[in-house]
C-alpha cells in the first residue's frame, strides 16, 4: 500500500494526457481552499476583537488581538488548564487500556487455539458496528449503581470499558496485523521451549509495535474529541473535559463569549492537529488498512 | 494490502479452527495452549459481559418498564409493551427525529461518497503532490467530529458568520441559517460532507488496486475516458464503494455532536436537528424516561441490523469481487 517515491514520480504511460495537469491542479487547490477555509476562519476569528468579530468578516484580524486566550482561559470557576488536564488524563489512560488490552485479545484470536475461538471471533466481529449510543442507558445505570458515577473518581465509567477490551475495531486491526507475522517465528520459539506466554512476550509484542502505535493514535484523537460518552458521565464542573467545558460557551448566550469561545475551541484542536502533522502519514495508511472513519 | 472488510474464512486465522488440523503434537500441548487462550481474552470476555451483553439485557428488560434512575430497582413497573406503544402510536416527536435521522443520512451520505470518488479520482493520477493533498483533504475528518468544531461550524453559518460574508460577496444577503427551521438541518449535512477525506483515502487505495490491463484492454477496445470509468473503475471499484457505504450509513445515523452544539442539546429549532441519538439522550438523560429510552436503543439497533443486512443482501448484485472465479 505505501506509495513508493518511485511510483509517485513515475507517469502513467497509460492514459492520455487528456486530463491536463495544470487544470487538475487548479482544481485541486480549489478544493483545498474550501476545505480549509473553515479552520483558517477559525483561528483569524480567535485573534479578533469583540468589536470586529461583528464588523470584519474577513478571515484575518486588522489588530491581532491575543486576548480572548486569556479570557477564555479563565471564563469559567474552574480554569480551562484543569479541563485540558483532565480530557489529557482521560485519553492517555485510554491509550494504555486499549493498547493492552486490545493485544491481548488479538493474541488470542490470531495465535492461540482454544474452544469457542471461532464463536467468539464473530461475537467480536459483530461487536464492530454495534452503536454505543444503545448502550449508553444502560451502562450508565450500571455504572451508576455501582457508585462509580460522579464517585470518587469521576472518570472510571469512561475508562472501566477501555482496560477491558471493547473497542472491538482496535482487537480486529491487530490481529489483522499479527496474522502478517511469519509463524516461522512461532515455531522457531517453540523449539527453544518457548510456551504461550513466551511467543506473545518475546515475538508478538515487539513486533506487533506499529499496530500499538496506530492504536494509541487513533485511541487518543478519538477519545480527545469524542463527547457523548464524557457528557453523560461527567456532571461537576471540576471534572468536565475540554469538550463538555465547551458546550457551557454555548450556554452563555452573550455576544463577547464569541472570542474567547473560538480561542478555547482552537486550543482544543491543537493536540489533534499536532498528531496529524507528526503521523499524517501514518494516519492516513492506518484507515487505508482498516477502513476507520476519521 | 487489500482492503478487508470481513475475515476471509479460507484463510487461517480465528474464523476457522479447522484451518489447524492437529500438527502441534501431543495433547498436553494443546490443553496449555487451550487455557492460554482464555486466559488471553479474558478481559476481552469480561467487557463482552459486563460492558455489552448485561447492559444490553437490562435495557432490553427496562425496555418493558417505566425505571427512571430516580426510583430504586425494587419498585420498577414492568409496562409490557406500553413503550413500544408509545413509540409507534403516540409520540410524534419520535418519528420526527426517524425522519431528520433518514434525511440526513440519505442526503448528506451520498454526497459524501460522491465527493470522495471524485476527488480521490482526480488525485490518483500519480504525481507528486498527491500525499499533501491526500493528508489535507484527510485532516477534516480528524477534526469534524469534535464539539470545537461544531462550534465553529454554527459560527460560521450564522447571521455574522463567515458564509454569508462570502454570500455578500455575490450581493446576497443572507440570513442566520442555523436558527431556520428549514436550514439548520442543511448546515449539518454540509460538516458531514466536509469531511469526506475518510471515505477518499479509501478510495484512493481502492484505485490503486485496479490493474493498469484492464484499462488498455478497454483503450485497445475504443473505449474512451467515461466508458473507461462506467466499465473498468466503478465494477473494480465496487467492493470499496459497498465498504464506505455501509460505513458511512451507519455513522450518519449516530451523528450527535454537532446536532447537539448546535441547537443547545435541544434538537432545535423547532426540533429541526432532533437526530435520533439527540432524541435518545433527552428522553433518557434530560427527562430521565429511561425505560422509554431504552425502547428507543433497541429498535435503533434493530433498525441498524435490518439495513446492514439488505445492504448485503442487495450488494449480491452490484459488487464485483475480483477473485469470485477461485472460489
Amino acid at each position: 500500500m505505501t506509495l513508493t517515491p518511485t511510483a509517485v514520480a513515475l507517469p502513467s504511460p497509460r492514459r492520455r494526457p487528456g486530463g491536463r495537469p495544470l487544470l487538475r491542479l487548479l482544481i485541486l487547490v480549489a478544493i483545498v481552499a474550501v476545505v480549509l477555509y473553515p479552520l483558517i476562519w477559525m483561528v483569524g476569528t480567535s485573534v479578533k476583537s469583540q468589536e470586529e468579530i461583528v464588523n470584519n468578516l474577513g478571515l484575518l484580524p486588522e489588530r491581532f488581538t491575543p486576548g480572548n486566550y486569556t479570557a477564555g482561559w479563565s471564563n469559567f470557576d474552574v480554569s480551562f488548564g484543569r479541563f485540558f488536564l483532565n480530557s489529557a488524563m482521560v485519553s492517555l489512560l485510554t491509550v494504555v487500556g486499549n493498547g493492552l488490552s486490545c493485544l491481548l485479545a488479538a493474541y488470542a484470536f490470531a495465535r492461540l487455539r482454544f474452544r469457542l475461538r471461532g464463536v467468539w471471533f464473530a461475537v467480536m466481529i459483530g461487536t464492530l458496528l454495534l452503536p454505543q449510543h444503545v448502550l449508553i442507558v444502560p451502562q450508565y445505570i450500571l455504572f451508576r449503581t455501582l457508585g462509580l458515577v460522579g464517585g470518587e473518581w469521576p472518570y472510571l465509567p469512561l475508562l472501566v470499558p477501555q482496560f477491558l477490551a471493547t473497542e472491538a475495531f482496535f482487537v480486529f486491526l491487530m490481529v489483522q496485523f499479527m496474522r502478517g507475522i511469519p509463524r516461522e517465528l512461532d515455531e522457531a520459539a517453540r523449539i527453544d521451549g518457548a510456551g504461550p506466554y513466551g511467543i506473545f512476550r518475546h515475538i508478538i509484542l515487539p513486533l506487533s509495535r506499529p499496530a500499538l502505535v496506530t492504536t494509541a493514535i487513533f485511541s487518543f484523537i478519538w477519545t480527545w474529541n469524542d463527547f457523548f460518552r464524557q457528557l453523560v458521565f461527567l456532571s461537576q464542573l471540576q471534572d468536565y473535559t475540554v469538550p463538555v467545558a465547551l458546550t457551557l460557551f454555548i450556554d452563555s448566550t452573550s455576544q463577547s463569549a464569541v472570542g474567547p469561545m473560538f480561542a478555547m475551541s482552537v486550543l482544543s484542536l491543537l493536540p489533534v492537529f499536532l498528531f496529524f502533522v507528526a503521523f499524517q502519514r501514518m494516519l492516513v495508511e492506518g484507515i487505508n488498512t482498516s477502513g476507520i472513519k476519521g | 494490502m487489500a482492503l478487508t472488510t470481513a475475515p476471509d474464512p479460507t484463510r487461517r486465522g480465528p474464523g476457522s479452527v479447522r484451518a489447524h488440523p492437529k500438527r502441534r503434537g501431543p495433547g498436553r500441548i494443546r490443553h496449555t495452549e487451550g487455557l492460554a487462550g482464555y486466559v488471553f481474552l479474558s478481559p476481552w470476555l469480561i467487557g463482552l459481559m459486563g460492558v455489552t451483553a448485561i447492559p444490553m439485557l437490562l435495557s432490553l428488560y427496562l425496555s418493558f418498564t417505566d425505571y427512571d434512575v430516580l426510583t430504586p430497582f425494587s419498585e420498577v413497573r414492568w409496562v409490557g409493551l406500553a413503550n413500544y406503544e408509545r413509540m409507534f402510536t403516540a409520540d410524534p416527536s419520535y418519528w420526527h427525529a426517524v425522519r431528520v435521522t433518514v434525511t440526513f443520512a440519505l442526503v448528506a451520505v451520498p454526497l459524501k461518497l460522491v465527493a470522495a470518488l471524485g476527488v480521490a479520482l482526480l488525485l490518483n493520477r500519480a504525481w507528486r503532490g498527491v500525499g499533501l493533498f491526500r493528508g489535507l483533504f484527510y485532516l477534516p475528518s480528524l477534526l469534524g467530529g469534535s464539539v470545537a468544531l461544531a462550534i465553529v461550524w454554527v459560527n460560521m453559518f450564522n447571521r455574522d458568520g463567515a458564509f454569508n460574508s462570502l454570500l455578500s460577496l455575490f450581493g446576497i444577503t443572507g440570513k442566520p441559517w442555523v436558527n431556520d427551521p428549514d436550514w439548520a438541518l442543511e448546515t449539518l449535512m454540509v460538516l458531514a460532507i466536509w469531511q469526506f477525506g475518510a471515505p477518499m483515502v479509501i478510495f484512493l487505495a481502492g484505485l490503486k488496486q485496479v490493474p493498469t490491463e484492464l484499462y488498455e484492454a478497454a483503450a485497445v477496445d475504443g473505449a474512451g475516458r467515461f466508458r473507461q470509468f462506467r466499465n473498468v473503475t466503478l465494477p473494480m471499484l465496487s467492493p470499496v464503494i459497498f465498504f464506505n457505504l455501509v460505513l458511512e450509513t451507519i455513522n450518519g445515523f449516530q451523528g450527535f455532536t454537532a446536532a447537539f452544539v448546535l441547537s443547545n442539546g435541544t434538537g432545535g429549532p423547532v426540533d429541526s436537528t432532533l437526530m435520533y441519538t439527540l432524541n435518545l439522550y433527552i428522553t433518557g438523560f434530560t427527562e430521565l424516561d429511561m425505560g422509554y429510552a431504552s425502547a428507543m436503543a433497541w429498535v435503533f439497533l434493530l433498525a441498524i441490523a435490518v439495513i446492514t443486512a439488505i445492504f448485503f443482501s442487495t450488494g449480491r448484485f452490484w459488487v464485483h469481487y475480483s477473485d469470485e472465479e477461485d472460489r
